[in-house]
């Protein structure tokens, strides 16, 4: 870990941009989102992840890989406490969002999925219209002007380059639509309460490859803006798209590097295996 | 493919060959269809043979007694010897009143009955009390009938005074229990079979358990929960034991649910079990009645097809 804290203090690819955090503080604290330390997870008797160490830092995008059943899937949905819908979990350690531990008692879970939102790997818009696919985040959580919806929808929909595709049809039901448009409307309904992390769950697994090219394109854009953590099965998406990739296996973090030195000198024996092709 | 280890020089494709030939299978593949045909047809032929006969003798009926003076007049008086008014108003209104007032109490409690069930009752919570709200559907509508005339009328008339012992309130109550597990059920399955993924899908832009189940879940699932609604008041309007015991036989037009009313089903129970002779206008009367609780049943059936299509969420 701590190496990997001086490489970031040496590159400083990273933006510093997080305003409410002291001028004193060294350079890789103010860029780090989410810090999970020795976080362990398990299904009922399964341990499912297994002491977790991970920093992922702000503005970047952080790829989860490693083959079916490693915890990749798991992990990011304990980022948003999205794990805790399944009864039998339980967990100990820390994850730390901006440095507050989210597992923490005083901690809301809704509050944290407002500032940490998710994508799925299936897309799954609401059975409602388009506008209103978008405007739902905004609307429970307190906006009801029209016009401010409006702005807001549009903002969205434009964030997640499918604007010029239905900016005619937006009182039509968002399932008219293709998956790799609905999965757009996905990440559009994500970006209207203007989190400042979004988490995606393989999100083109289930779409073509236009669509995904579409989503890949846009998760290139996105990360100006947001930090996203994406677990991904494709060992070349990770490798086109993100900053730093992870490698888990069996609950485990076997690797946590730049992407380029992962897929280019892993310096674990494992890991090079699966990225090769040899399991998984 | 040689026929090893069956013992006799027969392959299993000659055996195979020698079955389809059979002559019995040949027939018993073609007459099975039209048995089936025939079983579909019953329940058909049912129906028109019901309709065909409610028309036949409602046109009978209105030989005798003009057709505007039956739909608009606001008495109905058949047993007045001498003048004898057939206006059925009264009747459509003491229905609508035992109706509304029934619907008043299933809708709002099957709802959040459905919504418990569904969206917060655990797997073990809701394998208990699912059973138990059906069993309130299968009490036969006598038993209710006595509950109310015996158990919820006087309570009532603790509250209220002035109630009547025949009134539209109590038996307007005890039907909308009756219909309450229907909607609950129905309600419920249909707000359970929205896929979880949209749940997930609310939860991570940090909705409220509550904000999911009634902007998300009960949205997706509204064209079932009305037509659930609608059924159960399609049969609350043909509801009879309750209606004649706790109801009353007097045929109103006011609005007031305290006093004695007649609703349409028990007009036709109160002439059957009487000694209306066949071939008098009484006779015909309850045909006409019929037909009008018929027409009435299936505008409400008609009502929620248009509505569930109307107004789904498709997922």
């Amino acid at each position: 870990m701590v190496e990997l804290m001086i490489k970031n203090e040496e590159n400083k690819t990273v933006k510093t941009s997080a305003p409410f955090i002291g001028e004193g503080q060294k350079v890789f604290e103010k860029n780090t989102v989410f810090q999970s330390k020795n976080f362990n997870l398990w299904y009922g008797d399964h341990h499912a992840l297994k002491d977790i160490n991970l920093d992922i830092k702000e503005n970047e995008v952080t790829a989860i890989i490693g083959p079916s059943g490693c915890g990749k899937s798991t992990y990011i949905k304990a980022l948003n406490r999205m794990v805790e819908l399944v009864p039998i979990v339980k967990t100990n350690g820390e994850v730390n969002y901006r440095g507050r531990n989210i597992f923490g008692s005083d901690y809301e879970v809704e509050e944290l999925r407002t500032r940490v939102g998710m994508v799925f790997q299936k897309p799954n818009p609401f059975p409602k219209s388009i506008y209103d696919n978008i405007a739902y985040g905004p609307r429970i959580h307190g906006i009801k002007n029209k016009k401010i919806l409006d702005e807001i929808v549009e903002k969205s929909l434009r964030g997640a380059a499918i604007w010029d595709e239905v900016k005619d049809r937006l009182n039509q039901n968002a399932y008219g639509l293709s998956g790799g448009q609905q999965q757009r409307i996905c990440i559009a309904r994500c970006l209207a309460i203007e989190p400042d992390v979004i988490l995606m769950d393989e999100p083109t697994s289930a779409l073509d490859p236009i669509s995904t090219l579409k989503v890949e394109e846009l998760v290139q854009e996105l990360k100006d803006n947001y930090s996203i953590i994406i677990v991904t099965h494709n060992m070349q998406q990770a490798a086109r798209i993100s900053d730093k990739t992870a490698f888990f296996l069996n609950g485990e973090v076997v690797e946590f590097d730049h992407t380029d030195k992962i897929f280019s000198t892993p310096r674990d024996q494992r890991t090079e295996d699966y990225i090769s092709g040899r399991f998984g | 493919m040689a026929s090893q280890g069956l013992g006799k020089e027969q392959s299993i494709q000659d055996m195979i060959a020698q079955s389809r030939n059979k002559k019995g299978k040949k027939f018993i593949e073609k007459l099975m269809p039209i048995l089936l045909i025939i079983t579909a047809l019953i329940s058909v032929l049912t129906t028109l043979g019901i309709v065909f006969t409610l028309i036949f003798e409602t046109f009978e009926f209105f030989q005798r007694v003009s057709i505007t003076d039956y739909l608009f007049g606001t008495e109905w008086l058949p047993f007045s010897g001498s003048e004898p008014l057939y206006g059925v108003l009264p009747l459509i209104l003491g229905t609508l009143k035992v109706s509304v007032i029934a619907a008043c109490v299933a809708v709002p409690l099957g709802i959040a009955a459905a919504i418990y069930l569904s969206e917060y009752a655990s797997d073990k919570t809701r394998r208990v009390i699912k059973p138990i709200l059906e069993v309130l559907a299968g009490v036969p509508t006598i038993v209710y009938g006595f509950f109310a005339l015996t158990f919820i009328t006087p309570l009532l008339q603790q509250l209220i005074p002035s109630l009547k012992i025949f009134n539209a309130l109590s038996p307007g109550i005890v039907v909308g229990i009756m219909i309450l597990p229907m909607i609950a059920s129905l309600s419920e399955d249909a707000m359970s079979s929205v896929p979880n993924s949209i749940r997930e899908g609310a939860l991570a832009l940090g909705s409220t358990k509550l904000e999911v189940s009634l902007k998300v879940v009960l949205p997706a699932a509204l064209s079932g929960i009305v037509s659930s609604v609608v059924l159960a008041v399609s049969r609350a309007i043909g509801e009879t034991m309750i209606v004649s015991l706790a109801g009353g036989a007097t045929p109103t037009f006011d609005f007031d649910v305290t006093g004695s009313i007649q609703t349409m089903t028990a007009y036709i129970v109160q002439v059957s079990s009487g000694d209306a002779g066949y071939g008098t206008t009484i006779y015909y009367s309850i045909y006409a009645v019929g037909f009008t609780l018929f027409v009435f049943t299936l505008l409400m059936n008609l009502l929620a097809q248009y509505i569930s299509k109307r107004f789904r969420e498709e997922y």
